[in-house]
């Protein structure tokens, strides 16, 4: 047991997986962050006045607001104006199909995993690819047409379906939400919007690689997923990034919006480059991720597998307006060596009968930091809402730490709010019972960490299950405590 | 405002206390520990110092201790008649030659500066107080009672004052103590306990806080917990319109052990806070935190605790509890139960629920013949019991039962009201 921290150290060596950078020549806006840049950003993808306007009012507050200091995170301050906001792979007239994309950027993917054709057609999962800022292939379309669900880049709805965008664009995260969200409001490129419409099912999981790979280039994605009444829809969202040595700041936000009888379901895998182990490096992770649940008996679930980046700033929360209307968190937040994870979610019960459900699980190891950060709050009017939340914390070698800071608010005497925290070590019983099986120690903690996580593993749709488990296992390697 | 004239050496402390209260200001919302509890809303910052009191205890307040023990008594703060101190007890005033090199050694070194509080207020302009010293090996049988008072009037208006009273237990010494607070009119107690337990020392604390329903009352308590010394200590939280008990412990000895068990009753409009920061700072420390809470009409209750775990505090046992029953439309609970552990050989756990009364269990009592009203008496009387099992203390545990039936009484009456 001793060995434990040479072990961590051991592990923190190991040489990140997919650290390589493809080289492919990156039409980039100037260094900074100026009125200019926005104009920029928006001219080149040809966007109408209205959001122009939009991102300028947002740039206009960002520069009043101030860096939250709430979180349990420490860090070099950022300089915002020494990064690229604007980069997108420079191509001729725009691919029509996988055979006209860069080959190279389709190797990168190989690398990474992600075969899109074959991946895409043997797993049935349709992959709108980000390579930095711009959507470069989309697969599947046209069999979503079909049921008329509308899947395509943030750009691309903007030019095709101005009216959705125009009507659900920031209205769950505002463009004053938060110093990062109105950041990404004004310096925003690229993400995904899905639109299902009113009954239909989603017969695939609709699912986006993110990579960051040019340097010094910041990503600020911009996800809309609008459930129509009645209307199902899963989405997968995975990540990982190359190695370099610059901190890079990633602050992305993620809108959803479930109607009357809807469910939306989204799953990150998050990879991103958690720099080394001295901590240098590695992927600031500044996420607003919402959900709406604006129609009765609506139904937002949130799963997130958390191991990599060096910062991880993220509350996916759920407003719970329509009665019967349930919000749903699972979530693995994983850090060893320097990484930091300030992590949790919010659950505003609005509605009647409300609903809600908060799993969360965190492993520390090595020097991080893992923090668990939520807010339970029942107004006044949700009679009979209901909050069940959960929240464990492991704690691998004795240089890390682990905390919960839950804020619990109730208003309403009909309502049921609980929360429970616990926070322990591997215990030397279950390891013993374990090895004496004939496992390894290591395999051994392996085991019992996914056994710690299955609740949260097992919410998450097949094609990502097994990857977070791996990766479970993989960023534990050696860190037997 | 003027303070009363105090040997030098008290008022280079007093000064201490006054700048750093001068410096970090009054605590806001913007202070993540006041974040629920808005202490400029209730106007007593602006109540004028109360003068020392001269006079003998009024008539209008009783002074009989809770549980027979030895009465110190404080009218608005100040110190008021004379006492007998039991063999192997030394009781002092604040100010006198005798407590000074007590009063250097422990006044202020608990509660952390850092934070903002309004003990530094109270250092700065406390009036008078209380040293009580148990030598080492003393082991009291009789409970010391410190009963503080607040009397305000249409003639004096609105009254402040500070109370402060530092305990020292010594090697192997163990004693009783038993905090009232009570009072009448408008006046805002803003009391500081300090209490030092030495290795192996033990102090068995009460407190009730049972204040007029027009005063403010914010008491900060400090604690240290020295190697193998146990604080146990018990709180009923029933008066004033706003309530905030701040407890920073410290288990700074090896195997110390802490525990506290709190039970509050808000009605009409009050608003009740418990905040805690338990600090494990050496291996083996136990804490154990239990509070029940009930919440009728409009009031509003706040439980903030903060277990924080040190590096070198391995073994640590630390478990809070917190439950709070909402019985009107009106009434809220916020919560805030906060780990922050950076040892991995622990272990540490919280809960926190809050609801209304089960409506099984209320079903079954009605099935047997028990009219609602008295039904629900008895699952609220229930739902606190827990809490006064842990006072060991017969008469105390008494009074909180009584204090406790006086308030649902008087919730059920502002319900009829309405």
């Amino acid at each position: 047991m001793s060995s434990g921290i040479e072990q961590v150290r051991s592990l923190a060596d190991q040489a990140y997986k997919y650290g390589f950078t493809t080289e492919i020549e990156a039409e980039a806006a100037p260094k900074g962050l100026n009125e200019d840049i926005i104009r920029f950003i928006s001219a080149k993808k040809g966007e109408p006045e209205w959001l122009l306007e939009w991102r300028l009012k947002a740039y206009r507050l960002w520069l009043t607001q101030e860096e939250p200091v709430w979180p349990r995170l420490h860090h070099a301050p950022i300089d915002y104006q020494d990064s690229y906001y604007y980069s997108a792979p420079k191509r001729k007239d725009g691919p029509k199909s996988l055979d006209e994309v860069d080959p190279k950027l389709l190797e990168t993917y190989e690398k990474l995993g992600v075969p899109l054709q074959e991946r895409a057609r043997l797993a049935g999962v349709a992959v709108d690819a980000v390579f930095d800022s711009v959507s470069v292939a989309t697969t599947y379309r046209e069999k979503l047409k079909e049921h008329g669900i509308i899947f395509t880049s943030m750009s691309e709805a903007v030019r095709e379906h101005p009216e959705l965008v125009r009507k659900y664009l920031g209205s769950v995260v505002p463009y004053s939400d938060n110093y990062f969200a109105t950041l990404n409001t004004a310096v925003f490129t690229d993400g995904s919007f899905v639109y299902v419409p009113p009954g239909v099912r989603c017969p695939m999981e609709l699912s986006t690689y993110f990579r960051i790979n040019a340097e010094k280039t910041g990503q600020f994605e911009r996800t809309l997923i609008i459930a129509d009444k009645g209307a199902y829809v899963s989405y997968l969202e995975g990540c990982t990034a190359p190695m370099r040595d610059e901190n890079q700041l990633h602050a992305a936000v993620v809108e959803l919006v479930a109607l009357d009888d809807a469910e939306i379901k989204y799953s990150t895998v998050q990879n991103w480059y958690p720099g080394d182990a001295e901590g240098k490096g590695g992927i600031y992770n500044f996420v607003t991720k919402r959900g709406a649940c604006r129609g009765r008996a609506s139904r937002i679930s949130w799963t997130q597998v958390e191991t990599g980046s060096a910062i991880t700033w993220k509350y996916p929360s759920c407003i719970l307006q329509g009665d019967d209307s349930v919000g749903e968190f699972y979530s693995v937040a994983i850090t060893s060596n320097y990484q930091q994870a300030d992590t949790g979610t919010k659950m505003i019960h609005i509605g009647r009968n409300t609903r809600s459900r908060i799993i969360s699980k965190g492993i520390s190891a090595g020097h991080a930091d893992n923090t668990y950060r939520g807010l339970v709050r029942v107004q006044p009017k949700a009679d009979g809402a209901r909050n069940f939340t959960q929240c464990d914390s492991l704690l691998i070698g004795d240089l890390c730490g682990a905390h919960t800071t839950p804020y619990i608010e109730s208003r309403n005497p009909t309502a049921r709010v609980e929360h429970e925290a616990s926070t322990s070590k591997i215990s030397e019983d279950q390891l013993f019972y374990v090895r004496q099986r004939g496992l390894s120690e290591e395999e051994a903690v392996s085991l019992i960490v996914n056994g710690f996580c299955r609740e949260v593993l097992q919410q998450l749709p097949m094609e990502f299950a097994v990857e977070a488990q791996k990766l479970v296992a993989i960023s534990l390697e050696g860190s037997v405590g | 405002m003027s303070a009363a004239p105090t040997p030098a050496w008290l008022d280079a402390l007093r000064r201490d206390a006054r700048a750093r209260a001068d410096a970090t200001g009054l605590p806001t919302r913007r202070d993540e520990a006041w974040k629920y509890t808005d202490f400029a809303l209730s106007g007593a910052a602006a109540y004028p110092l109360a003068a020392r009191w001269q006079d003998a205890v009024p008539a209008s307040l009783a002074t009989r201790p809770v549980a027979g023990g030895v009465p110190l008594v404080l009218v608005n703060g100040t110190v008021v008649g004379d006492w007998g101190a039991p063999d192997g007890v030394t009781i002092g005033r604040l100010d006198s030659p005798d407590a000074r090199s007590l009063v250097e050694a422990h006044l202020g070194a608990v509660i952390p500066a850092a934070r903002k509080s309004l003990a530094a207020l109270n250092g700065g302009l406390f009036t008078d107080g209380l040293v009580l010293r148990i030598t080492a090996g003393t082991r009291l049988e009789r409970p010391i009672e410190v009963l503080s008072l607040g009397a305000s009037d249409a003639a004096s208006g609105p009254l402040s004052f500070h109370p402060r009273l530092l305990v020292v237990v010594e090697e192997g010494g163990f004693a009783t103590l038993v905090e009232s607070h009570r009072g009448t009119g408008a006046y805002f107690s803003n009391s500081v306990v300090e209490v030092a337990l030495a290795e192996g020392a033990g102090l068995d604390h009460y407190k009730i806080q049972d204040e007029s329903l027009e005063g403010v009352h914010v008491a900060t308590l400090g604690v240290s917990v020295a190697a193998r010394a146990v604080y146990r200590g018990a709180l009923l939280q029933a008066g004033s319109r706003l309530a905030r008990h701040e407890v920073h412990a410290s288990l700074c000895g090896r195997d110390a052990v802490f525990e506290l068990d709190g039970a509050y009753l808000g009605v009409e409009n009050q608003h009740l806070d418990n905040t805690t920061f338990v600090t494990h700072a050496a291996p083996g420390g136990q804490s154990r935190q239990l509070f029940k809470g009930v919440l009728d009409n409009q009031a509003q209750g706040v439980f903030q605790g903060t277990v924080l775990v040190e590096r070198a505090a391995q073994k640590t046992n630390a478990h809070q509890l917190s439950k709070a029953l909402l019985l009107s439309a009106g009434a809220g609970m916020s919560g805030k139960p906060e780990l922050e552990i950076y040892a991995d050989d622990v272990k540490c756990g919280h809960g926190c629920t809050v609801g209304d009364i089960d409506e099984t269990a209320l079903f079954y009592l009605r099935s047997r013949g028990i009219a609602e009203a008295d039904a629900r008496q008895l699952l609220i009387e229930a739902f606190l019991a827990d809490v006064l099992e842990h006072v060991s203390l017969d008469p105390v545990r008494e009074t909180f039962t009584a204090v406790v039936s006086e308030r649902l009484r008087r919730a059920r009456l502002g319900k009829e009201d309405r």
